[in-house]
């Protein structure tokens, strides 16, 4: 097996799916690549949106994403892992984060890439304006999207 | 210093990004240096109040006893929203 990659990005630039699963996808030794897409959609409670801004900390988002992966080590027996996460203004449909995990078998990677987004969607510093008929809006934290990372707790 | 950062909509509402805060004896914690900057004016207490507020010490979420230093870098925003 070749050294495992380990790869986090915040960038503002798109990211391409098949690029991406490439890099990660190529060791024969891995029975499984499980990958997730998070995208802009068209609403949210109810509301019309039109676009979407996202905001960060530099330097603490990058430590923080890593950390995570590390966790992720730690839980399940992966090889390779990549985490991209888009900040500036994107629109309807536009892709915004990407997990890709692989590894022997297909259950440690599914399970890598939940909690993967679980907990980067509670513990990553971003922030998500969201731009409506209502004009600009931050999106409000959600208790299930808390309540899906603690159900990873030990 | 204590250089202080805001994100979000603390700092869409402070309409500041980033202040330097003299250390001091009430700047020693978390909660500390909130409250200095809280009693700046009517618009800063209220913001900082917001029981939803999050603080991060050097980069790292901590909790309001956190012990801050001269040179420690402290980020107050609200609960994160990304993916």
């Amino acid at each position: 097996m070749a050294t495992a990659l380990n790869e986090v990005r915040v960038q503002t630039a798109d990211f391409s799916v098949p690029e991406e699963y490439a890099l990660i996808a190529g060791d024969n030794s891995d029975g499984a690549v499980v990958t997730f897409v998070g995208k802009v959609r068209d609403f949210n409670d109810g509301s019309v949106v039109t676009d979407l801004t996202l905001e960060h900390y530099p330097g603490m988002t990058e430590a923080v994403l890593n950390q995570i992966a590390v966790e992720a080590r730690e839980r399940w027996s992966l090889n390779n892992v990549t985490i991209i996460h888009r900040v500036g203004t994107m629109a309807l449909g536009e892709q915004i984060v990407f997990i890709g995990v692989t590894s022997m078998h297909r259950k440690e990677a599914f399970a890598a890439c939940e909690f993967l987004i679980d907990f980067l969607k509670t513990k990553a510093p971003f922030w998500k304006l969201e731009a409506g008929d209502s004009g600009a809006n931050w999106v409000e934290a959600k208790d299930a999207d808390e309540q899906a990372a603690k159900m990873w707790d030990k | 210093m204590i250089n202080v950062l805001f994100f979000a909509q603390v700092r869409e509402l402070l309409g500041e990004s980033t202040v330097a805060v003299e250390a001091s004896a009430s700047t020693s914690t978390a909660e500390g240096l909130r409250a200095q900057l809280a009693a700046k004016d009517e618009k800063w207490g209220k913001i900082l109040a917001s029981d939803k507020l999050l603080v991060a010490v050097n980069q790292t979420i901590s909790g309001w006893d956190t012990p801050i230093q001269d040179g420690d870098e402290v980020a107050f925003f609200p609960p994160v929203t990304g993916g």
